[in-house]
């Protein structure tokens, strides 16, 4: 048997039990690796539970900046028993299998090392009260790694102060916690782990944050005033990350008073009905929800596109369809987002793939909101929502301003003759607006979502609505030009084939580049930003013969979108698609394309192992 | 549906208000509303009501759901800004609306099928929040547009005009508002003007949810002899527990009764409530009287109209949640971005 042996390059996986505490050391483990200079993505694989079902948390540690998910673990921490069998066979051969061997216990394979630690035994003896006794397992555990992995132990420690700053008291039992551990494997468990970590400076400018909380401090930054909310995995932490960051930073000194108002609601149709009102009313408002929330919200999100109110909407996605799985990844609401609600409906969709575009695209998405008057939802999903992600720090430009659109107040209603809220006056299908209250006698108008004519009157003239529709249409043009552009990964296409990609799977898509490269496949690449696409979306796609559309869901609902509104021929767009809930993997996307071009059975099935 | 522009001019010696303001102002566009139906009635004395309240139709904010109420909002306060949503949901988007800008008046116009059946939950959680709202709830038991079905108020006992019986029991959303804590709570009938209009005064001048349950018979579909919500029915078998009078804020009161036979409630802005009482054994600041005496009523087969239930002394939903003074709406990026040097400092906390 040959161990393996890596620098800066493993994944390593957490196996837990819901409910023990472990979250926090686990995160403490990932965050220690960052601050070693080594990016680091962390995946929390969690149970729609609350307390005894098996738990994981899988860190990827690559010095390369391959921060997707890859399959295969190189350690285990095996703390649950219930999950011992899988947890064993996960683990790549030559890897290493930590366990609490208070209870010894024989792993029915002969091609990993074990590496033995009393976790319980050890606690027992130097702790006496019953629940630390439980929850400094864990961070003995981290100590162990922290020697284990030739990783300097004070990182941990300064970590642990920071973690419990203001309770100051858990701060010397952590310690303590955390040296048992070290000092352990220091004594016990010389030269058997190799697989180290070496100090680097990789994550120079770099932070390590999720996509919801930058969302949430987007919102903030973006001048979000209203956040009504309910409660639905995993979009949680995004309303959470907003109420934390406002009260932090949006407190009127001098009163002590909120310049936000956060509610949550009573359901999704009344959270989303809440942040219409107050962009109607001239504040911008916002809503964070998942798959089911927007299917509840449709109706009102059509009333918004209608009566063109500005409207932001955070979807963080989760397996579907009814329920699904609440607690896995996909990008499954593609079409329900982009058609969202009975009519002839379109709406602007902003695709962040990291926490740096999370945050940036959440303050610009009120901006568009208000521009454009129209709902903007903002498609991250749960891989990117709540797992934290390594990614360039948030930058801001203080001068910049809020572009609340086309708005008349009072006094440049007294210079209009003529106002007609739906009037198309400058050619770009976006009409002008009034806020309540702007002038005693002009402006006033009758927001509704029937059919309607240019001055807001309703008409049951089927002329006049089929001519209100053409410039939503128009409007929706427009809108194509102000969404962000797509990225590409190369300065001058060179390959008659392409991949198109949106979203966390940027995360693997570098590395499942670098991996066709090596088998000498070239490929030309686009990562979607927006929707309605943009001129260089159709350039990209006219310039290549063959195209890859690689996504999270099972029908292809990008792929569906692009043909649907581009008339694009099917046979030009072929799908890789992956569905089982786990982010996509650079293995799973490389053998996809490569068996499909050499026309060999492909290696992995659909929807990822 | 009439397609007749209702002229501007009028005769010069109209009333004016304070404003300066004749009752034409603040009028709204032709209804298209049946004739006969209470709810134009409701839209007059709403009329009313802003006129002699000296009310600047510009800082009002009409909101509705669906149906023939909700229709309404168009018949009265031009100047207004209105915001017919969809069904039931008119209490979210006036949530939102008053968070952006709490200087406005609001006027959530709704109906029983709007209120008591599809949009029920929004309505349970913009009373137990005291949403600073007037929500008026044109009541006809029926669903009007849709021509003449059952709605959750109608009565056990009420047919329809096609003679089929109702199967399940009203709802009676003024007891309802009491129970979940709306501070202003009232029964009115539409063809009562002289108690509507100072019920819909105090309940402008009221800060937190102030709900009127207004019955309005339907001409078309409910209001025929075995109706319970029709004109004839409500007119024989209305007891009203008091008689109001509004007076506003620096006036005297001018309606004078006897001693021990009124109560007279301030309001937020100084401005009273006075009330006639009727029954010696009611007190409209006790939650738990009033909600006897109404369900005693509907023992006796009558329907309890005027102010049912008041607390002044209750929080609205901005005092609840601490927003600040100035209008959200109002709020630049000076007051609400944080800045490029916050941002470096929240950087250095996420490496």
């Amino acid at each position: 048997m040959s161990n393996i042996k890596s620098t800066n390059e493993f994944v390593i996986k957490f196996a837990n039990v819901n409910g023990s505490g472990s979250a926090s050391a686990n995160q403490m483990f990932a965050k220690g690796v960052f601050r070693s200079g080594v990016p680091v993505s962390p995946k929390n694989i969690f149970p729609s539970n609350i307390q005894g079902l098996p738990t994981w948390f899988e860190v990827r540690v690559s010095e390369k900046g391959y921060l997707g998910r890859r399959e295969g673990v190189d350690i285990v921490v095996a703390m649950n028993p219930q999950s011992y069998n899988q947890d064993l066979m996960e683990l790549n051969s030559g890897g290493y299998l930590l366990y609490d061997s208070s209870w010894k216990r024989d792993f029915k394979r002969t091609d990993i090392n074990v590496i033995e630690i009393p976790l319980t035994k050890l606690c027992v003896e130097e702790f006496s009260n019953p629940k630390q006794r439980l929850l400094f397992k864990n961070i003995v555990y981290v100590g162990a790694l922290s020697y284990l992995l030739n990783m300097d132990k004070e990182i941990y420690e300064i970590l642990i102060k920071e973690q419990f700053k203001g309770k100051e008291k858990l701060i010397d039992p952590n310690v303590k916690a955390l040296n048992l551990g070290y000092d352990y494997a220091r004594e016990n468990l010389k030269e058997i782990c190799e697989i180290k970590i070496e100090t680097s400076d990789k994550t120079k400018g770099m932070i390590l944050t999720s996509g919801n909380d930058a969302s949430g401090l987007g919102c903030v930054y973006g001048g979000a005033t209203v956040c009504a909310w309910y409660p639905i995995t995993p979009s949680t932490s995004l309303a959470e990350a907003f109420t934390d960051y406002s009260e932090k930073l949006r407190v009127e000194e001098e009163t002590n008073k909120n310049k936000y108002a956060i509610i949550q609601a009573e359901d999704e149709l009344a959270a989303v009905g809440m942040a219409i009102g107050a962009n109607w009313n001239g504040a911008r408002g916002f809503t964070a929800t998942s798959g089911p929330g927007i299917s509840l919200m449709s109706e009102f999100i059509g009333l918004a596109y209608f009566a063109e109110v500005p409207l932001v909407l955070f979807d963080i996605q989760r397996g579907g369809p009814s329920t699904g799985m609440p607690t896995r990844t996909q990008q499954s609401d593609v079409l329900s987002c982009a058609y969202a609600s009975h009519g002839d409906t379109k709406h602007v969709l902003l695709i962040p793939s990291d926490p740096k575009e999370c945050f940036e695209f959440a303050a610009e998405a009120f901006d568009l909101a208000d521009r454009i008057q129209t709902p903007v939802i903002v498609l991250s999903d749960l891989d990117l929502g709540m797992n934290d992600w390594t990614c360039p720090e948030f930058k801001w430009d203080d001068t910049k301003l809020f572009d609340k659109g086309k708005v008349l107040h009072g006094k440049d209603l007294e210079e209009i003759e003529n106002f007609g809220r739906y009037l198309d006056v400058d050619g770009d299908g976006i009409p002008y607006r009034t806020y309540p209250g702007a002038h005693p006698e002009k402006g006033a108008y009758f927001t509704r979502g029937t059919s309607h004519d240019e001055y807001a009157k309703y008409t049951e003239d089927g002329v006049v609505n089929a001519r209100n529709l053409s410039r939503l249409l128009k409007k929706y043009q427009t809108a194509s030009e102000l969404v962000p552009n797509p990225i590409f990964k190369q300065e001058t296409n060179t390959s008659s084939i392409g991949v198109i990609y949106y979203g966390s799977t940027e995360a693997s898509m570098q590395e499942a580049l670098d991996l066709l490269h090596e088998e000498g496949v070239i490929l030309d690449a686009m990562r979607l930003r927006a929707f309605p696409f943009n001129l260089e979306v159709w350039e990209f796609i006219e310039d290549h013969d063959l195209l890859f559309i690689v996504e999270q869901n099972r029908d292809g609902q990008m792929r569906t979108l692009i043909m649907a509104e581009g008339g694009i021929i099917p046979d030009k767009l072929v799908s890789v698609l992956c569905f089982d809930g786990q982010p996509i993997t650079a293995d799973f996307i490389s053998n996809k394309i490569s068996s499909h071009l050499t026309g060999s059975p492909s290696k992995t099935a659909v929807g990822g192992k | 549906m009439t397609y007749i522009v209702k002229p501007k001019n009028h005769h010069p010696d109209l009333e004016k208000n304070e404003l300066g303001l004749t009752r034409r102002d603040y009028e709204g566009s032709i209804s298209s509303l049946c004739a006969g139906c209470g709810h134009d009635s409701i839209s007059a004395a709403i009329l009313e009501a802003c006129f002699e309240l000296n009310i600047s139709a510009h800082n009002v904010a009409k909101l509705s759901g669906i149906g023939c109420s909700s229709k309404a909002p168009a018949y009265f306060l031009n100047q207004s800004h209105g915001f017919n949503s969809v069904h039931g949901r008119m209490p979210s988007v006036a949530t939102g609306a008053n968070l952006a800008n709490h200087e406005m008046l609001y006027l959530g116009i709704s109906g029983d099928g709007d209120t008591a059946s599809i949009g029920i939950g929004q309505f349970v959680h913009a009373a137990r929040r005291q949403l600073n709202v007037v929500y008026v709830v044109e009541n006809n038991g029926t669903y009007g547009l849709t021509k003449g079905q059952f709605s959750a108020t109608n009565d056990l006992e009420s047919k329809s005009k096609y003679g089929e019986d109702n199967l399940f029991p009203s709802i009676d959303l003024a007891a309802m508002a009491i129970q979940l804590g709306a501070s202003f709570v009232a029964r009115s009938f539409s063809g009562d003007k002289e108690q509507l209009v100072p019920l819909l005064k105090a309940a402008m001048k009221h800060k937190g949810f102030s709900f009127l349950d207004i019955i309005s018979p339907c001409v078309t579909f409910n209001n025929h002899g075995t109706s319970t919500k029709s004109y004839d029915y409500i007119r024989e078998h209305n007891e009203s527990v008091s008689k109001p009078d509004f007076v506003p804020l620096g006036k005297e009161i001018t309606t004078s009764y006897e001693e021990g036979q009124s109560v007279q409630v301030p309001l937020h802005d100084g401005s009273l409530i006075s009330l006639e009482k009727l029954s010696k054994d009611f007190d409209p600041s006790n939650k738990a009287s009033s909600l006897a005496k109404i369900n005693k009523a509907e023992e006796e087969g009558k329907v309890l109209t005027g102010l049912l239930y008041i607390n002044t002394e209750s929080k609205d939903l901005k005092e609840t949640l601490n927003v600040v003074d100035k209008p959200l709406n109002q709020l630049s990026e000076k007051d609400l971005c944080p800045g490029a040097e916050k941002l470096q400092a929240i950087n250095k906390d996420l490496c």
